[in-house]
């Protein structure tokens, strides 16, 4: 399996008459995106699309979902497939990304469990997003009672098509660097690399119904027994998010298809280890689910043999408890485990932090904890609702100030204790 | 302008006298006293103990809440800028006494607290989270390395310069996690760990597994025609619109409803707070959360004696076990003083 990505550099984001990208700049024919979002009649009237810059004084909530713009331009099947595109096998060709921009997915509230994203000040330091040039969907639905999953849906879907149209318009320009990959099937992955230990990825993910979903081409995720994955699947969209609750520890799709444990683990593949393959599990709610989908996906580690696996959950409390079955499963096979999670400590830290333990996880890396209290200062822009500071998680009825600061969780912000690692916070003991 | 330190004392450190003298009510004198005079030293020109509180081990002990109340009271009047308590070496009731009034200084006038103790010292696991509690040998024949190295914790803190790992700092590990930002990405981290674990090499974990203390359950209930039986969750069931506005994660405060004569909890009376699940099937119909209908049925076919008439909710979704502790034992203490003689506990 190979596959290329054709990156184009992202460094400007307008406006302008014609979908494309030039000279590091990203053009936004605004109405042809509203057109093709508006075609959805889940979706209300009063949409937007607006931009949100690094550096800018914007604040973007309450944000759903972060995508970035993919397209492939040569090889099997498009990318989200399931979703947005047919349900053949990606992972192989030539794929074109618009690396420094996304797409946010905004405006009305599924639900207060979606996240704040902010621009510029100290919020921006937490979050992967204010880096990134957004194109904003602020959304709604046509219908003001409409059911939740039903609007949920849409605005997925809508990010998705967003991102899709985007990297499409841009599919014709020579890229600025080209990125191969490449992944051998099992028999000659088993037959590599005999001196170095076999090693897998299993891949945690959130799947507790509305907000709380993932799916695998197409596939919700609490319907499937732990499956095998390759890496290269998960860089062409093969796991999409619907998932934003608590915003600062859910795998956005962004975060998927840019996984960086998978980055690492490659660039490790026949250095340190050699990486067999990424094993895909979910977390259910009930205990029958949770103890047959570790007992599932520990056994596939055992049967392909592995010397040991890196593990990263997604959300908390619950899950921990998924996470910690995994662990000790595949430790007491004799299959090494190293742990990625998050803290729920408290806003003074002085709490236990996961809801679970085992005394094999002793190998445990954490993006932080999740409780510690920011102060968002005021902004000049506001791109959707800041009066939802006061209902999502993280937040609390007096979140949102009257000079329009906002004091939230951590948790609040989207991307900020990443599980898949893709921040540089970490808690330590004093 | 110096700083100002209140130092803490018990009878025996202030020459009033040994366990006879343990009785001593609190009380403050300006300046220093006892130890307090090396601390003096230690601290030099940055700060000055501005005064010394002295109060007996045993009068502390049997009267915590009076003599830490009284205690503040004294110290506020000499706007202190710092409090410093011992060291207690492996004195167990005044290492005690040296940790409840760093706890309730640092709770109720914010500023910075210092105490020393021998590790094994009840004190050090009662308070450890409050205070910074600089290790120490188990008695006083420490006390002058004890004394510099908690002037040196304390100064550190009132110019408020960041402090080092406890192993660099010299203090008791207090168990509270602080946030910071790494070098590395949390990914890279792990991995680079996986590798060193893999290998066989050393590695240290950025989270030592707590061990938990788990509850047996009680027994079950022998005699369910005569139990008044209470419904408590964490599962965010509450009036709807939220009136407590107890929040969707991390909640801070529990709600307290009065469901008398309510026979079914429905969509229009009831929804969830929980921010942390799939809430539609809980706003549809709360009884899936807090199952009242089935109670009531119950009731009234005489399998219970009674459903008590106030249901207990908060949120567990991210909320910390030291706030779920104390909902629980204050929700407990209301059951047991209304007659309640078992609970069924709902989650989601």
């Amino acid at each position: 399996m190979k596959l290329e990505l054709h990156r184009l550099f992202v460094k400007a984001l307008k406006f302008g008459d014609k979908t494309g990208f030039a000279d590091g700049t990203l053009t936004v024919n605004k109405k042809e995106l509203l057109d093709l979002i508006s075609e959805d009649p889940l979706l209300g009237k009063n949409l937007d699309v607006d931009l949100a810059i690094p550096g800018d004084k914007t604040r973007v909530m309450p944000v759903k979902d972060v995508i970035e713009p993919r397209w492939k331009i040569e090889g099997k099947g498009q990318v989200f497939p399931g979703m947005l595109s047919d349900v053949e096998t990606v992972g192989e060709g030539k794929t074109l990304v618009l690396t420094g921009a996304a797409v946010l997915t905004a405006g009305k509230l599924v639900r207060f469990q979606e996240g704040i994203i902010d621009m510029s000040g100290p919020g921006a330091d937490y979050t992967p997003y204010s880096k990134t040039f957004n194109v904003v969907l602020v959304l709604e639905p046509s219908d003001p009672n409409m059911d939740k999953h039903d609007y949920e849906k849409a605005c997925r879907m809508a990010g998705l098509k967003a991102a899709g149209y985007l990297a499409k318009a841009c599919a014709d320009v020579k890229a600025d660097k080209v990125e191969s990959y490449e992944f051998a099937n099992l028999r000659d992955a088993m037959g590599a690399m005999p001196n170095l230990p076999k090693v897998g990825y299993l891949y945690m993910l959130q799947t507790q119904g509305l907000l709380h979903d993932t799916y695998l081409y197409g596939v919700d995720v609490k319907k499937i027994l732990p499956t095998l994955l390759s890496p290269l699947e998960v860089m062409d969209g093969a796991i999409t998010s619907g998932n934003c609750v608590s915003a600062c520890d859910k795998n956005n799709t962004y975060s998927h298809q840019n996984n960086p444990v998978i980055a690492d683990m490659l660039k490790r593949h026949g250095k340190d280890f050699n990486f067999v393959t990424c094993i895909v599990t979910n977390e259910n709610v009930t205990l029958a689910d949770k103890r047959r989908s570790s007992t599932y996906a520990t056994k596939l580690a055992a049967m392909l043999g592995l010397d040991g696996v890196v593990i990263t959950e997604e959300g908390f409390g619950n899950p921990d408890a998924d996470l910690i079955m995994n662990c000790w499963k595949c430790e007491r096979q004799g299959i090494k485990t190293a742990l990625l999670t998050d803290e729920y400590a408290g806003q003074d830290g002085a709490s236990q932090s996961l809801a679970d333990s085992c005394p094999e996880g002793d190998a445990c890396v954490t993006a932080g904890n999740a409780n510690e209290v920011i102060v968002l200062p005021p902004m000049d822009k506001v791109i959707g609702y800041a009066e939802e500071a006061n209902v999502i998680a993280g937040g609390w009825n007096g979140s949102l100030a009257k000079d329009g600061s906002i004091t939230v969780e951590l948790q609040a912000i989207t991307g900020a204790t990443s599980e898949l690692g893709y921040t540089k916070l970490g808690a330590y003991t004093i | 302008m110096s700083f100002r330190v209140v130092h803490y004392i018990n009878q025996f450190y202030a020459n009033i006298g040994g366990e006879e003298k343990a009785d001593y009510q609190p009380e403050i004198r300006d300046g220093v006293v006892g130890p307090g005079m090396a601390l003096k030293g230690a601290l030099g020109s940055e700060a000055e103990v501005v005064a010394t509180v002295i109060c007996g081990d045993s009068y502390f002990a049997s009267n915590m809440e009076k003599a830490s109340a009284d205690i503040i009271e004294m110290i506020k009047k000499y706007k202190p800028d710092a409090f410093v308590a011992g060291p207690a070496f492996n004195a167990g009731r005044y290492g005690t006494a040296c940790g409840a009034m760093c706890d309730a200084v640092s709770k109720q006038l914010g500023i910075p607290v210092v105490s020393g103790m021998y590790p094994e010292n009840p004190g050090v696991e009662m308070y450890k989270k409050s205070a910074y509690i600089v290790q120490t040998k188990d008695n006083a024949v420490d006390m002058r390395k004890a004394v510099p190295a908690m002037a040196k914790l304390v100064l550190k803190l009132l110019r408020g310069e960041k402090l080092g790992t406890p192993a660099e700092e010299g203090y008791i590990e207090r168990g509270v996690r602080k946030n910071k930002f790494y070098d590395k990405l949390a990914a890279e981290r792990c991995v680079e760990m996986f590798v060193s674990k893999l290998k066989g090499e050393p590695f240290e974990t950025e989270y030592k597994m707590p061990t938990f203390d788990r509850v047996a359950p009680q027994p079950a209930v022998k005699d369910m025609k005569n139990a008044v039986i209470a419904l408590v969750t964490s599962g965010g069931i509450c009036p709807k619109g939220n009136p407590d506005h107890i929040e969707a994660s991390s909640a801070s405060k529990y709600g307290e409803y009065d469901i008398s004569g309510v026979m079914d909890l429905t969509s229009e009376g009831y929804c969830t707070a929980h921010g942390g699940y799939d809430a539609t099937y809980a706003d549809q119909d709360a009884d899936r959360v807090l199952p009242v209908d089935v109670l009531r049925d119950m009731e009234k076919e005489g399998v219970i004696k009674k459903l008590h008439n106030k249901f207990y909710a908060t949120v567990g979704n991210g909320t910390a076990v030291a706030n779920a502790k104390r909902f629980g034992a204050e929700i407990v203490d209301k059951l047991v003083a209304d007659g309640v003689t078992a609970v069924i506990l709902t989650s989601t």
